[in-house]
């Protein structure tokens, strides 16, 4: 590992005033579950970490009547233990407890959690985000089986690693940003994320000195659920993963949104699905069509075809668990 | 200066040469890319390193004083500087389990956590738990249970499974392999370690 300075804040602009404003010259540490892996694999190697561990306001869950409103450094422990999101939000409680690690569940952090670096081993190998070679995609010609089926047209191949994001952006959350000189910032939570085309972006839309403060969850009844595919219950990253989120009226899907996670290289909204399951009667064939329309269009590499009828089975399991909830 | 202990390094970088640039400021522009970094340090007196920084950490009840790298993981300093070695390198990438701490009661991978950060919260380590003379109820049933085989995942799956039996009294069978799913053991010794786990829920539930 390289030599790094380290400094820990207790104010939150100030926290941004000591970042870089080019990405890799910092990084910003929270729970460090995937940070100090990186730093020892050489992946990034800033020459300063700034700590958010001081600054106690990103550490609050604060639930008022049309928001919860989650700090960046709330544990996932903490998250899933809390009643409102136990009651209210059971596809967060799911994708948390899919990490299967208690120890990574004590440490990481709902921010570290959207902003963890993908798992693609050409990137946690050196070869970097894009994973080309004198141009080429070393995944495509490779072993691309944990890799994107969607959104896999340009360069990035890789798949987002994220667990709350999908759920997350099913229930249109919104998460607040502070860069330079305190200037804050609102995003919906899908637009957090981006396919980089280039090797100096990054698979999230911040600046290098941007700080993900808050989630800001609306409490809208929405039922909602997650459902992962994985190889194994211990700590691992699924195969492929649906949220959903929807009112039902009458037996009547309305609001309805479905979010993929782990087939492309950011979360992915399944529009057409969730567009046939809006103003539908919701049932068991319902939910097979729902998870029909969710695979459309999915153009899986050499070894990842796979995950395609995961996705079916996934999303169909999703709907079901969320409409009966 | 002092030697390096973090065997984590895989620096191409002259530590030294890096030092020197960042105290005088006529560093090339390959080791620190902009002013604003040196600026920023000038302003704020908060920033510590990248050489030896003073910290304490509380582990096992005792406070240690240390110097050591911002680098330098929880999981080194335990092993190499405090000769507590009972929390095991092995994957040394948060993924097996092996260096299991508890950290104000909750287990996390010492691996994971930089020194630095753990300044403040209280360690506690395999050694912590018991002695061979006064063990706990999960080393007793451990050993009940001939929960291992070579031995080297155990005090981080003992450390883990102190933490969850503490937590989750009679739980049952798929709750252990649940709750222990952060730990790895190649021996493939998982059917004494869930018998142990349950016996020392069942302890400490009728407790």
């Amino acid at each position: 590992m390289n030599p790094f300075e380290y400094v820990a804040p207790s104010d939150l602009r100030e926290a941004s005033s000591l970042l870089g404003s080019r990405w890799g010259q910092t990084e910003v540490l929270a729970g460090g579950t995937d940070l100090v892996t990186s730093l020892k694999q050489g992946i990034t190697k800033p020459k300063r970490l700034v700590s958010l561990k001081n600054i106690p306001e990103l550490k609050r869950i604060q639930v008022k009547k049309n928001t919860v409103r989650i700090g960046a450094m709330v544990t996932l422990r903490d998250l899933a233990a809390n009643a409102t999101i136990q009651e209210e939000f059971p596809a967060l409680v799911t994708a948390i407890d899919g990490i299967g690690s208690s120890q990574i569940i004590n440490a990481g952090t709902v921010a570290g959690d959207l902003c963890q670096r993908p798992r693609c081993w050409y990137f946690r190998n050196g070869f970097g985000l894009l994973a080309e070679d004198n141009g080429d995609s070393l995944v495509r010609t490779g072993d691309n089986r944990y890799h994107a089926i969607f959104g896999n047209d340009g360069r990035a191949l890789f798949v987002n690693a994220s667990s709350l994001a999908p759920a997350l952006i099913a229930l249109q959350a919104e998460i607040s940003i502070v860069g330079a000189a305190g200037r804050e910032r609102e995003i919906n939570a899908g637009d957090l994320f981006q396919a980089p085309n280039n090797g100096e972006d990054r698979e999230v839309a911040l600046r290098a000195n941007e700080i993900v403060s808050e989630i800001k969850l609306p409490r809208e009844n929405m039922q909602n659920a997650s459902y992962e595919v994985r190889h194994r219950h211990g700590l691992d990253w699924p195969y492929a993963t649906a949220s959903v989120a929807l009112k039902i009226r009458s037996g009547i899907a309305r609001e309805a949104s479905v979010v993929l996670g782990h087939v492309a290289p950011t979360p992915w909204p399944a529009v057409a699905a969730s567009n046939l399951l809006n103003g539908a009667r919701v049932d068991a064939s319902l939910a097979e069509a729902v998870g029909e329309a969710a695979a459309r269009g999915a153009k899986p590499l050499s070894g990842n075809a796979y995950k395609v009828q995961m996705v079916k089975t996934a999303v169909k399991r999703a709907l079901l668990a969320a409409a009966n909830a | 200066m002092s030697t390096n202990h973090n065997s984590s390094d895989e620096s191409g970088v002259s530590r030294r040469g890096f030092l020197k640039g960042m105290g005088v400021g006529t560093v090339s522009t390959g080791v620190l890319s902009n002013a604003s970094l040196h600026e920023a340090r000038a302003a704020e007196p908060g920033v510590k390193g990248p050489g030896d920084t003073a910290i304490v950490l509380k582990i096992n009840g005792k406070n240690k004083q240390l110097n050591i790298e911002p680098r330098v993981t929880l999981l080194d300093a335990l092993r190499n500087r405090l000769d507590l070695t009972g929390p095991k390198k092995v994957c040394d990438r948060g993924t097996c389990g092996a260096c299991t701490v508890l950290v104000d009661g909750d287990p996390m991978y010492a691996c994971s956590l930089l020194a630095v950060e753990a300044q403040g919260r209280e360690i506690t380590t395999v050694e912590g738990l018991g002695t061979p003379e006064k063990m706990n109820a999960v080393q007793e049933a451990f050993i009940d249970r001939d929960a291992q085989q070579c031995g080297f995942c155990t005090p981080g799956f003992v450390t883990a499974c102190s933490a969850f039996v503490r937590d989750n009294p009679n739980a049952s069978v798929d709750e252990v392999k649940n709750g222990l799913g952060g730990n790895l053991c190649r021996c493939g010794t998982y059917a004494g370690m869930v018998l142990a786990a349950s016996d020392a829920a069942k302890e400490k539930g009728s407790a």
